[in-house]
């Protein structure tokens, strides 16, 4: 870790002093695959401001928005037209990389664009309503594992998608079966969802921490769990994770990018290393904590692992509640 | 009073110059647009949905602008109505009934003025209505599930025969024309993709806006071409303003009363500012009696209506903010535009985004003293915008159109789909196909199969769930009485207001 550091220091002094091999020059793109006001939006807007902050690129970094398909028309556009541009970074996030192992993206997969790196993540968490007789993700686990009619989620995406797949993750990793019988109710966004729940209508919200903070804070919703490796820091450390309660279940929402497979080998390892050195910076740090973005980055040479392997686990998922044939 | 404080916050949001400059130009822009003979406010406000993108306004200033919008263009709608017998908008129509024979005898200045007192009065009403009655609606709202939800939405496909019906059957096609192209893209309860035939530009489904923009603003324009081009009208004579105050004072009563009905007729789904303005003129003539000349120039004949139209468009707000359901043509332009930008309407709007839903309160009564004060010394300058030739017009709005659609996806994809939507709606007013229950049925549809399969997954398959609760037995009863009464009163109604119309404007 130390050597990486070290290594991305390096890189960024060497940057500075344009020694590297090969570095942006102009105008680079970022293409936001939504309209304005959404996450990959932010991820383009606040990456580009803080990679023009510490000199990383020398012109303007340009957010381009490409709105369609839950981000597949920005993937048709880079894996077909932008193939071997050094200068274009995506936003991407779980929703990407669940749009693609669902097939969602048709005839395209997660092999057609280098994964860049990630930078920070919103977890995944289980809430009930105050007045809930649920405690705890065991009991309520143990419910739905009685009957796995019993206990009703909602939650701000599709059947399928990532806030339903996260009950999944969990239900599985406790050991429920008929997973498919869990009823899943999905709602415009995660307030809506929210708003079930606190009001009585459903049992238990399925949601990223970022959304529940309001709710958190007034007391109407209580998090059984949050959905990480370990507590969340600052004012969330309160909350329990799955993990501690045996029920070894994980879903980060992380932020990042991944940018086109035919960019030359020096752009792709500029970047990569550009995205380290902004993860380490203090401005990124005063970014991720205003928007509360919580610390995650796997290492560069990791990062396509995890992505493949998070691609893999959702289809596996998928499929078992029958969502892909 | 909670009210009270939210409302002083929503000034503090209205009152910024950059949201008052908005304010100004959307009463200026909707006066101008309500008094061009066919074009409504719901018309004005889907012309001006691309000019919100285009110049990338926040939220509360796109709403603001297009609430602004909203409250001049049923100003404007009286301007044509008493100077050429033409009414600007539907809701309007009643007003050539006094108006034009006020005109004709030399008072088109007295008509104009007196008009626009009344509109103040009736918005102004409408608008203390709405700060009243729509917390308490929205505190109620909470209480509602799927089941309540569903039911509700069924009221508001039952009465929208009450909004444009002249022929049921075609408000019904238009109304399954919506629904079905809301049904494109990926079906929230499944997961599964609908009617995409793998064309990714579908996989999030048909963009309301780009329906709104092509339907409405794009038709709009093929019409002008048709029938208008290069033409201008004849410059008009306003006459001298000799109005006393004592006139004036004379019509406060009809005002207070034209603006209490056109609210109440206003929050009822489906009624709307037409129902207002008829019902307040309506009454209007049954209280005077014989002691009016209604119909040969009588001055309360043109307060009442528009008192009654501007109270009905800020009554068909409170539906509109506190359940997600549009009580008229416009609000539902209006409510597209709040998903667009990705707030959910309803009761938690008033929680989560207080700062939009009171701002545009507050800009709405602001708005109402703008346009008292654009419209006395400016009718004239109005009246000569009535003789400018559309060839000038036309071309603007079109830009607007296309940039402002442009600018929220950058896809030509969606420039070609606005423009398919406006040759269909073309068609669909040649063959007198309404537009609103189109719309209504894009923006509800899916909200309804939504809280149609929820209720269902909550009662595990039981569909009598979906009227088991005393709150959805109501609203289906007051479904059922929505869709019957129109057929009983409706045509009543309708050959009374007709009377009085030549030209058939568009929609609301």
């Amino acid at each position: 870790m130390i050597i990486k550091r070290t290594l991305s220091f390096v890189a960024a002094a060497a940057v500075s002093m344009s020694a590297m091999a090969w570095q942006p020059s102009g105008k680079v793109e970022c293409l936001a695959p939504a309209d304005p006001g959404g996450g990959w939006d932010f991820t383009c807007r606040s990456v580009g401001n803080v990679l023009q902050d510490l000199g990383l690129v020398d012109g303007s970094v340009q957010t381009v928005n490409m709105a369609g398909a839950g981000g597949g028309v920005a993937y048709a556009h880079t894996v077909s037209k932008r193939a071997e541009d050094n200068k274009l970074l995506v936003a991407a996030s779980t929703a990407t990389t669940t749009r693609l192992a669902q097939k969602q993206f048709p005839g395209m997969n997660a092999d057609m664009v280098t994964w860049v790196g990630a930078l920070g993540a919103d977890y995944g968490i289980i809430a009930v309503g105050k007045d809930s007789e649920y405690q705890n993700l065991s009991e309520l686990m143990a419910a739905v594992k009685a009957n796995p009619k019993s206990v009703k989620f909602a939650g701000g995406s599709a059947r399928g998608g990532w806030d339903h797949l996260k009950v999944l993750i969990a239900a599985k990793a406790a050991g429920a079966d008929k997973l498919p019988s869990i009823p899943y109710l999905s709602y415009n966004n995660g307030g809506e969802a929210m708003s079930q729940v606190v009001g009585g209508q459903v049992d238990a919200f399925t949601g990223d921490i970022s959304e529940a903070t309001g709710f958190l804070e007034s007391g109407d919703l209580r998090v059984v769990a949050v959905l990480a490796e370990e507590r969340l820091p600052g004012k969330f450390s309160h909350l329990p994770t799955a993990k501690e309660q045996g029920i070894d279940a994980v879903g980060p929402n992380w932020r990042g990018f991944y940018m086109p497979k035919g960019a030359s080998e020096e752009a792709k390892s500029y970047w990569v290393e550009a995205v380290d050195t902004l993860y380490a910076s203090d401005e990124w740090k005063k970014v991720m904590k205003s928007n509360g973005l919580i610390p995650f980055h796997p290492p560069a040479s990791q990062f396509d692992e995890f992505v493949r392997n998070q691609v893999q686990d959702i289809e596996n998922l998928s499929r078992e509640i029958g969502l892909l044939k | 009073m909670e009210t009270l404080g939210f409302l002083m916050d929503g000034f503090a949001v209205a009152l910024t110059p950059y949201n008052l400059m908005f304010a100004l130009f959307g009463a200026f822009v909707g006066t101008l647009i309500g008094c061009l003979p066919g074009l409504g406010p719901a018309n004005g406000v889907a012309i001006l949905i691309p000019l919100a993108f285009t110049l990338g306004l926040p939220p509360e200033t796109a709403m603001i602008l297009l609430t602004a919008v909203y409250a001049g263009a049923m100003y404007g709608g009286r301007i044509s109505s008493i100077l050429l017998n033409i009414p600007g908008d539907e809701p309007a129509m009643m007003t050539c009934l006094d108006g034009y024979p006020m005109a004709q005898k030399g008072r088109a200045a007295d008509a104009l003025a007196v008009s626009a007192i009344a509109s103040f009065a009736g918005g102004l009403i409408g608008t203390i209505g709405l700060i009243m009655l729509a917390p308490v609606l929205a505190k109620f709202a909470l209480t509602f599930g799927p089941a309540e939800y569903f039911a509700l939405f069924l009221l508001a496909f039952a009465t929208l025969g009450g909004i444009t019906g002249k022929n049921p059957m075609k408000t019904v096609v238009a109304a399954t024309l919506g629904i079905m192209i809301s049904t494109v893209g990926i079906d929230i309860s499944t997961g599964t993709q609908r009617y995409t035939f793998g064309v990714l530009e579908l996989y999030e489904g048909i963009d309301f806006i780009l329906a709104i923009v092509g339907l409405f603003a794009i038709s709009e324009l093929l019409f002008f071409v048709e029938s208008r081009m290069g033409r201008g009208r004849d410059k008009m004579n306003v006459g001298k303003l000799t109005l006393t105050m004592k006139e004036l004072m004379m019509t406060i009563p009809t005002q207070l009363r034209g603006g209490v009905l056109g609210f109440i007729s206003g929050v009822l789904p489906g009624a709307g500012a037409s129902l207002g303005s008829f019902i307040s003129y309506t009454l209007e003539k049954q209280v005077v009696g014989k002691k009016g000349k209604f119909g040969e120039g009588d001055i309360r004949g043109v307060v009442a209506p528009e008192a009654g139209n501007n109270g009905a468009s800020s009554g068909a707000l409170v539906p509109m903010l506190t359940l997600g359901v549009p009580g008229s043509g416009t609000t539902a332009v209006l409510l597209a535009m709040l998903i667009s930008l990705n707030i959910t309407p309803g009761p938690l709007m008033f929680t989560q985004n207080a700062d939009i839903v009171w701002g545009v309160i507050a800009a709405l009564l602001i708005g109402n003293v703008l346009l008292l004060v654009l419209n006395i010394p400016l009718v004239g300058f109005f009246v000569k915008l009535l003789s400018v030739p559309p060839m000038y017009l036309l071309p603007i709005v079109t830009m607007v159109a296309f940039v402002g659609i442009y600018s929220i996806s950058h896809s030509t994809f969606d420039l070609y789909f606005m423009v398919a939507f406006g040759v269909a709606g073309y068609f669909l007013r040649k063959l007198e196909i309404p537009l609103v229950p189109i719309i209504l049925g894009l923006l509800l549809g899916p909200e309804m199969e939504k809280n149609l399969g929820h209720a269902l997954v909550l009662s595990d398959g039981d569909w009598s769930v979906l009227w088991a609760s005393p709150l959805a037995m109501g609203l289906w009863i007051v479904a059922g009485l929505g869709l019957i009464l129109p057929y009983l009163v409706g045509p009543l109604l309708r050959r009374r207001m007709n009377a009085a119309m030549k030209e058939s404007p568009v929609s609301d």
